[in-house]
């Protein structure tokens, strides 16, 4: 292998790369302060993307995925309200298979809403062809693009965390509920919250690698999955940790296309999945316990 | 008008009857200490005041307000606070960061305001984290603010609880075996926070086995024994009591 081919490689690695990673913080947040898998993170991000796709017909570019953004973190609130708020005191498995039947209301509408069509955005600079030369490697601009986005909702959700009175809430919610809530917090207000904010953050990432990925109905369950990977790989509840394994599934599935039929990228996936809930349950990065109260 | 006024409380779990018919008042300005043998249900009683469970009949009055059957954050914002028997700090955060959690119930910006008011949230931020120091400071724990609550020890770790309570600026507040774990000098310290706390006009209800402490702190003791109250009064008449003495030297079953 040429090292200008590795470089491409490694840059279609991180493209992937950046979409898990985002995908698996999504599942973080709720993680952290409900203790719940919600696995219709994947959906969410295929309605950012579908939704930004509509929207760009009536409205320009930035305009669209705000809107997208806006309207999911809605639909994510609303998840949590019509779904899950109301029961009383429900065990964690009861939960996690609400958010699957979630995730199947989600993708079925939007089957009924955008059909089985194929979307996507123009890209955000530049077009298919511009690309910018890296070592001999060609590197779409929307890569910087994704790559940037990842960094800003990184950056951004640690300043939330740790700097702002909600984000301390949301915190402590995560440690001990019940501590939380007799502190005078609304914990289920903050629940609500972290639906919100990690549906509003899969959409953003649906709507920057629409333009590389496309957008289908039904990119939900598969995102779903390759996030769930990374964020056991990172260890549950630690964005650092979903970031660095989101690369390294990434990269490890773009050269699997090297050696393996490319049909195989998905087994790899799930090979990992298995490997880390078989011998590491609690992640590549630190012990059970710091991994999940280090919320991001 | 009492400040805390429990009246008729009941609670029932399976066969058990937990509380029962309990009825007693809090002064404002004072301390009040809740005494009994084990499983006397001084702790449900605890958790029927601060909201974590239901009573089954009776009423809690917090300034006259019922607050009985409503969710422990709504009762922590009308100011009432409480400490753990088993300490409950937030694992991962700061000291500092654990009691301007506290303070929270008190800052004014609320849900969205919070993260859409840019330049008052800031001054809110400075002004609950100027509360949460004081908070620090009272329990004297302000130079270790910065270290993570959990890795605290014990003692200091129930200091920071305490000042995660007194962060809300609470009207009443609810100690569960605050000596619990804590050795003689420790325990000795304690009483004297409990002290600056009441000159600072909050009033205290604790639950509390180390009688030197509850008979140095309190101005009036309340005895429960299976349920059921069979004492109250200031601290030298209880311990004369003599019921309270055969709870206390166990002759036999109340």
């Amino acid at each position: 292998m040429t090292t200008a081919l590795a470089l491409q490689y490694l840059v279609a690695g991180l493209t992937y790369g950046t979409i898990y990673a985002v995908v698996g913080i999504g599942f973080n947040i709720i993680y952290n302060t409900t203790g719940i898998i919600n696995f219709a993170q994947g959906e969410f991000v295929m309605l950012g993307g579908m939704t930004a796709a509509s929207l760009h017909r009536l409205l320009p570019l930035p305009l669209a995925v705000l809107g997208a953004v806006a309207l999911t973190t809605l639909v994510g609130a609303a998840v949590e309200l019509t779904f899950i708020r109301w029961l009383r005191r429900p065990s964690v498995l009861r939960m996690i298979i609400v958010t699957i039947g979630v995730s199947i209301l989600l993708r079925e509408a939007a089957l009924h809403l955008w059909g089985e069509g194929v979307r996507s955005l123009p890209y955000f600079t530049g077009d298919e062809v511009t690309a910018l030369e890296l070592g001999g490697a060609r590197v779409s601009p929307q890569v910087l693009w994704s790559l940037a986005t990842c960094g800003a909702v990184v950056v951004a959700l640690q300043l939330f965390f740790h700097r702002t009175r909600t984000g301390r809430e949301m915190r402590a919610c995560a440690a001990n509920r019940e501590a939380a809530a007799l502190c005078g917090l609304a914990t289920r207000d903050l629940v609500t919250l972290s639906f919100a904010l990690s549906a509003g953050i899969g959409a953003l990432a649906g709507c920057v690698v629409s333009p590389i990925t496309y957008t289908r109905y039904d990119i939900g369950a598969s995102l779903a999955l390759k996030g769930f990977t990374v964020a056991i790989l990172g260890g549950l509840g630690n964005a650092g940790g979903a970031v660095a394994a989101g690369f390294l599934l990434g990269t490890l599935e773009a050269f699997s296309i090297a050696v393996l039929p490319a049909a195989y990228k998905d087994v790899l996936a799930i090979a990992i999945l298995l490997l880390i809930l078989f011998l590491r349950p609690s992640g590549l990065f630190g012990d059970r316990e710091l991994a999940r109260l280090g919320a991001s | 008008m009492a400040l805390l006024e429990v009246r008729g409380l009941c609670k029932r779990f399976g066969g058990l009857q937990a509380v029962q018919d309990v009825s007693f008042g809090v002064e404002p300005g004072t301390v009040k200490a809740l005494i009994g043998p084990n499983g006397a249900g001084k702790t449900t009683l605890f958790n029927l005041v601060s909201g974590v469970t239901a009573p089954d009949a009776g009423q809690v009055l917090l300034r006259g307000q019922a607050i009985q059957g409503r969710p422990p954050h709504e009762v922590a914002a009308l100011g009432l606070s409480r400490t753990f028997q088993q300490i409950r700090l937030f694992p991962g955060m700061s000291a500092l960061e654990n009691v301007m959690v506290g303070a929270h119930v008190r800052g004014r910006a609320g849900f969205l305001a919070g993260l859409l008011r840019l330049p008052s949230t800031w001054r809110e931020e400075r002004a609950l984290e100027a509360r949460a120091r004081r908070a620090l400071e009272l329990v004297e724990l302000g130079h270790l603010a910065a270290a993570e609550a959990t890795s605290l020890s014990y003692g200091q770790q129930r200091g920071v609880e305490l000042a995660r309570a007194l962060a809300s600026d609470p009207a009443l507040l609810l100690l569960d075996e605050p000596a619990a774990g804590l050795n003689v000098r420790e325990t000795d310290e304690l009483a004297r926070l409990i002290g600056r706390i009441r000159a600072r006009g909050v009033t205290v209800l604790l639950v509390e086995h180390d009688m030197s402490l509850v008979m140095q702190v309190s101005d009036e003791v309340a005895v429960l024994c299976f349920g059921q109250k069979i004492a109250d009064a200031a601290p030298q008449a209880v311990q004369r009591d003599p019921e309270v003495v055969r709870v206390y030297l166990g002759e036999d079953e109340c």
